[in-house]
């Protein structure tokens, strides 16, 4: 139910107050509403449910720590330990 | 598909697991909230490719498994009129009610749909004045201001055929009843990704602070889920108990806020019973006086009825990760997904569900 998925915006069109975006997933293109992240932009990453984005993917955040998980896939690939250091996971506070 | 791919990627998984293997010294029982990490738990296997030593068991975070039964109901007699279109998302309709289903209901010429989204609702109030338009808003956190959209804009149009039966549920009220529970055996949470979009991190960490458990806010692939379970029994083994953010591309400490401005000016919290839990106590959501004109139980006057749960099946308990869905009895014998018995076998998210379709063979028969 709470199922949310992430895809890119191609074409935003404005209406009286109402943003609307056509977002892309894989294959396919939904219409979507920016009620929620009002600063969105065309090719952006947002996460949507039921015909809303509820987020602007953090496109930095993801790359950062996406390194860091796919460096402790190589390493473990190669038949090395990672390192003990769980990925810099900044505290939620 | 980017952001999901990746995330789904055999070599770091392994990676995670030896680093976690390596970790973990001492048992530790760790619960997952939120239905669709459920899911991503049965069809990936993880919880087989964890170490042993690390149980996971499945909460409450199935909307469509504990919408109280008499709110089924109540959905069935409003979409039963003939002056209705009933709209609904689609995992709702084959929910048993005490005697029947919306499914029967529109298979004996109700009018029920199925939408994606509650402003397709909308668009069907907009194109049908002559009819009474009633949405089910169902859900937690994530789904709550999407619908809140809904009423907020059919005020502001002034759609007067248009209205919604309300059922939100929120997170934090029902994992504070498991802790308080002396039954309680989970040791740490993987907090709900996208209620945790919406709502931020901040309430989870009264919840640490006081039960001394840690949470970790994890999203919805397979590394993420890894990942989140590698940083919960970290904490644990070090014996930390704080709110640590996994699910950093979607999640921001404080939320969305304004996602949360709607809920607010939308709706006000109220007590709410959970099927197969109980009521508990500020656990809901409900229309604020201000949109009582667009409240179906209002609108159709049937605030009053109210339904005693029947003991069907041992749904209370893994609702409350007390016990397993192949713990029952009746699990793929008389209760499926064509015939359940429960509402956890009903939805997709529903742990029983997915034991059902992911390890079936596992049952014996």
């Amino acid at each position: 139910m709470c199922l949310a998925v992430p895809g890119k915006i191609l074409e935003i069109q404005e209406n009286s107050g109402d943003r609307r975006a056509r977002v892309q997933f894989g294959g396919i293109t939904r219409p979507v509403q920016l009620d929620f992240v009002p600063e969105a932009k065309v090719g952006d990453y947002v996460v949507t449910h039921v015909g809303f984005a509820i987020s602007l993917l953090d496109a930095e955040e993801a790359d950062r720590t996406f390194k860091l998980l796919e460096a402790m896939g190589l390493l473990e690939g190669e038949g090395l330990s990672p390192s003990p250091q769980v990925p810099d996971k900044s505290k939620a506070a | 598909m980017k952001y999901i791919d990746e995330y789904r990627d055999a070599r770091i998984a392994r990676a995670l697991v030896a680093d976690l293997a390596r970790r973990v010294t001492r048992p530790w029982t760790l619960m997952e909230i939120c239905g669709g990490q459920t899911h991503t738990l049965m069809r990936y296997g993880i919880d087989e490719l964890v170490p042993p030593l690390i149980s996971l068991v499945h909460g409450p975070g199935c909307p469509v498994c504990v919408t109280p039964l008499e709110i089924i109901d109540k959905a069935i007699l409003i979409a039963s009129r003939p002056e209705v279109i009933f709209v609904s998302y689609g995992d709702m309709l084959r929910v048993p009610g005490s005697h029947s289903d919306l499914f029967r209901v529109k298979a004996s010429g109700g009018d029920v749909r199925v939408t994606y989204s509650p402003m397709e609702a909308l668009k069907i109030a907009r194109a049908n004045p002559d009819r009474l338009v009633v949405f089910f808003g169902i859900g937690f956190e994530t789904t709550a201001p999407a619908n809140a959209m809904a009423v907020w804009q059919a005020q502001r149009e002034g759609l007067a055929n248009f209205s919604m039966l309300v059922s939100h549920v929120l997170v934090p009220p029902a994992i504070r009843l498991l802790l308080s529970s002396p039954r309680n055996r989970v040791q740490g949470f993987i907090a709900p990704g996208h209620v945790c979009t919406v709502m931020g991190c901040r309430e989870y960490e009264a919840l640490a602070r006081e039960f001394r458990v840690p949470f970790v806010v994890g999203g919805f692939e397979p590394i993420d889920l890894l990942e989140a379970i590698l940083m919960l029994v970290t904490q644990l083994e070090e014996g930390r108990a704080e709110v640590e953010n996994q699910y950093v591309r979607s999640v921001k400490y404080e939320g969305n806020l304004p996602a949360q401005a709607i809920m607010q000016e939308v709706y006000e919290v109220c007590d709410r019973k959970w099927r197969g839990v109980g009521l508990i106590p500020q656990s809901g959501l409900r229309l604020r006086p201000e949109f009582a004109a667009y409240d179906a139980e209002k609108v159709f006057n049937i605030e009053a009825l109210a339904t005693e749960e029947p003991a069907e099946c041992i749904s209370a308990e893994v609702l409350q990760g007390l016990k397993k869905p192949v713990d029952c009895p009746a699990f793929g014998k008389h209760c499926t997904p064509e015939s359940p018995l429960g509402a956890p076998m009903v939805s997709a998210e529903g742990a029983c569900a997915a034991y059902y379709q992911y390890r079936r063979h596992a049952v014996p028969v």
